[in-house]
């Protein structure tokens, strides 16, 4: 059964996927998770999971573009210019 | 997306995950490549590990034993890339033992004296580094991402052997001279090491970018790299062609092209002791994969 | 704690890791090998740290003490001189060491030499590893024939890596009866063949420094 296993490599990071280890139980496969990404003291801690635990979803659908709710859909430039000048603060450039 | 707009697709540095759609000719190659370097790791740990017994000091007893371990769980994780493609591990051993797969040209040769442990570690693992560096960027992510915990772990590697080296060229006439004649025995096959200088365009294996460079541009590096390092030890190269030349290219005797092909066709003169020494343990122990270590139903 | 005790201690660790290292690219499968080489390396660490200790007092270093000696004069249990390339018995082994070895720890963790207890229980954090992993092992495989067969093979020899006041301890934590332990004061022809192989090179270039 296979494992996959993932990866914290100092304290307040992010687990990474580091890869997996074939084994036939969940003690077996902390066992090899330890050694094989684990010895050199390369990690702070490991999630060692079940393969079929884990539901990849790939799918995203955005079809009519929206971009409400995203940084590049608002363009602040031209506006904040004009506002600058009816405020009499424009920096001269 | 059609075969030529993958091939355009990886070829402008895309990468490919395991569940995408691809095209059988680029599974097909990527599991030969890998499989064949997954075998490459695991038939090199045997020419290494008959000297773990023989260790000279508990620090290099370690660092051995360390550094094949290393080796073993390089080939873990590149048979579990091949798995997700379709070829589970079982079947790559079989392949491998029934002399169907190859693997690397240098694992088919003897070592003889400590000083081959030490060459090894120094000269074989750089030579192998160069190559695994490239593949850093190798088209097939997985693979990739692997090879970063494989290159951090063969830097070791090779300090251990350099270090192996120096105290041997420090130490006595007899020492030094065990190195010099492991550098005699393995210039031959490192120089093959990397593979005879086809273009890299007409290299199926750079074609779908799984490879990122070229045979030769593989082994000009690793000239350029570790022939002044080995000349400063007042080494002697075997080979009375070998220059750098102003442009910076290097010159040497063509590598014998028709001993490589012949050894990792199975003619080495360990190749067939060595698959059957695998093959023994394989069968010995298989009741512990099949009884014990099967999941349980 | 003197020094002929100390030895006996890192002779076996020393024998174990050695045997137990020859594994290391062939074990079962390739996840085991990774685990078991770490074992292996864990047990010679050890084994140098106690003869460190036990130079100081003798005037020599850990190399020397490991390699140097005639094979007559280690001091190791006979259980892990076998040659035994073999699963059953490398984790029947394994297991049974690994259960003798939390006793002795822990008696040694009391010892009045500072060092000595303090080394122990350094020792005894890598050690409960070993212990997960031969648990781990000894659960699986109890039903199999092959590994019973090679506990009760064992058992004699594991008995001899304790002291004689130990061994009824040993005997209730695996569940077997006490029997004539073989003891640590006879020489044993797998030791000879090993202490040649291991010593190969060092002999090769006498006084030379590797």
């Amino acid at each position: 059964m296979i494992y996959e296993v993932f990866r914290q490599e100092k304290k307040g990071a992010a687990f990474a996927h580091a890869g997996s280890v074939d084994a036939p139980d969940a003690t077996f496969a902390e066992a090899f998770a330890r050694e094989q990404y684990g010895r050199r003291q390369e990690s702070e801690a490991l999630w060692v999971v079940p393969r079929a635990a884990i539901h990849t979803v790939t799918d995203f659908a955005d079809e009519l573009n929206k971009t409400y709710h995203r940084v590049d859909g608002y363009s602040l430039k031209a506006k904040l210019k004009e506002a600058r000048e009816r405020a009499g603060t424009a920096r001269a450039s | 997306m059609d075969d030529q707009a993958f091939l355009d697709y990886v070829q402008a540095g895309g990468q490919v995950e395991t569940g995408d759609s691809m095209p059988a000719d680029y599974r097909a190659k990527l599991v030969k490549f890998i499989e064949m370097h997954g075998n490459s790791e695991l038939m090199g740990v045997l020419p290494e590990r008959e000297w773990i017994l023989r260790a000279p000091t508990l620090q290099r007893k370690l660092a051995l034993t360390a550094k094949v371990q290393d080796e073993v769980g390089h080939s873990q994780l590149i048979y579990r890339v091949v798995e997700d493609l379709g070829k589970p591990r079982e079947q790559c051993l079989a392949d491998l033992i029934s002399g169907k797969a190859k693997f690397h040209n240098v694992f088919h040769y003897p070592t003889k004296t400590w000083g081959d442990v030490g060459v090894i570690a120094w000269l074989v693992d750089a030579a192998a580094i160069i190559s695994q560096k490239a593949l850093l960027r190798c088209s097939y992510a997985p693979y990739a991402r692997i090879m970063k915990k494989i290159c951090w772990e063969e830097s070791f590697h090779i300090l251990h052997g350099r270090d192996v080296i120096l105290t041997m060229m420090n130490g006595t006439d007899e020492q030094r001279e065990l190195v010099q004649e492991a550098l005699n025995r393995w210039w031959g096959p490192l120089m093959q090491f990397h593979g005879n200088p086809i273009p890299k365009e007409d290299d199926p294996m750079y074609v779908w970018r799984i490879k990122s460079q070229g045979n030769e541009e593989a082994r000009q590096q690793f000239l350029d790299g570790y022939v002044p390092q080995i000349w400063e030890l007042g080494l002697t190269v075997p080979d009375a062609k070998l220059r750098k030349r102003d442009d910076g290219v290097w010159e040497y005797s063509e590598p014998d092209w028709d001993e490589l092909k012949h050894v990792v066709t199975g003619h080495g003169p360990k190749t067939q002791e060595r698959l059957a020494f695998r093959r023994k343990f394989l069968e010995q122990e298989a009741w512990v994969r099949s009884v014990v270590l099967a999941e349980a139903a | 704690m003197s020094a002929p005790a100390l030895l006996e201690l890192a002779d076996d660790e020393l024998i174990l890791g050695w045997r137990d290292s020859e594994w290391t690219g062939i074990a079962p499968s390739l996840e085991e090998d990774v685990a078991f080489s770490s074992i292996a390396q864990n047990e010679i660490g050890h084994a140098r740290a106690l003869y460190e200790l036990a130079a100081r007092e003798l005037g020599t270093t850990a190399d020397e003490l490991a390699f140097d000696r005639d094979p007559s004069e280690y001091r190791s249990a006979p259980l892990v001189e076998q040659r035994r390339l073999e699963w059953a018995h490398t984790i029947a082994r394994h297991y049974l060491y690994e259960t003798a070895d939390e006793i002795r720890l822990a008696a040694l963790k009391q010892a009045d030499d500072a060092d000595v207890a303090g080394l122990a229980a350094k020792m005894d954090r890598e050690e409960q590893y070993h212990r997960l992993h031969a648990r781990m092992w000894n659960e699986r495989l109890r039903d199999e024939p092959r590994y019973q067969e090679a506990l009760r093979e064992l058992w004699p020899l594991a008995l001899g890596v304790l002291a004689p006041e130990q061994r009824a301890e040993l005997a209730g934590r695996v569940g077997f009866e006490p029997v004539d332990a073989v003891e640590r004061d006879r020489q044993s022809e797998e030791l000879r063949e090993l202490w040649e192989e291991m010593t190969m090179v060092r002999r090769s270039v006498p006084g030379a420094t590797w």
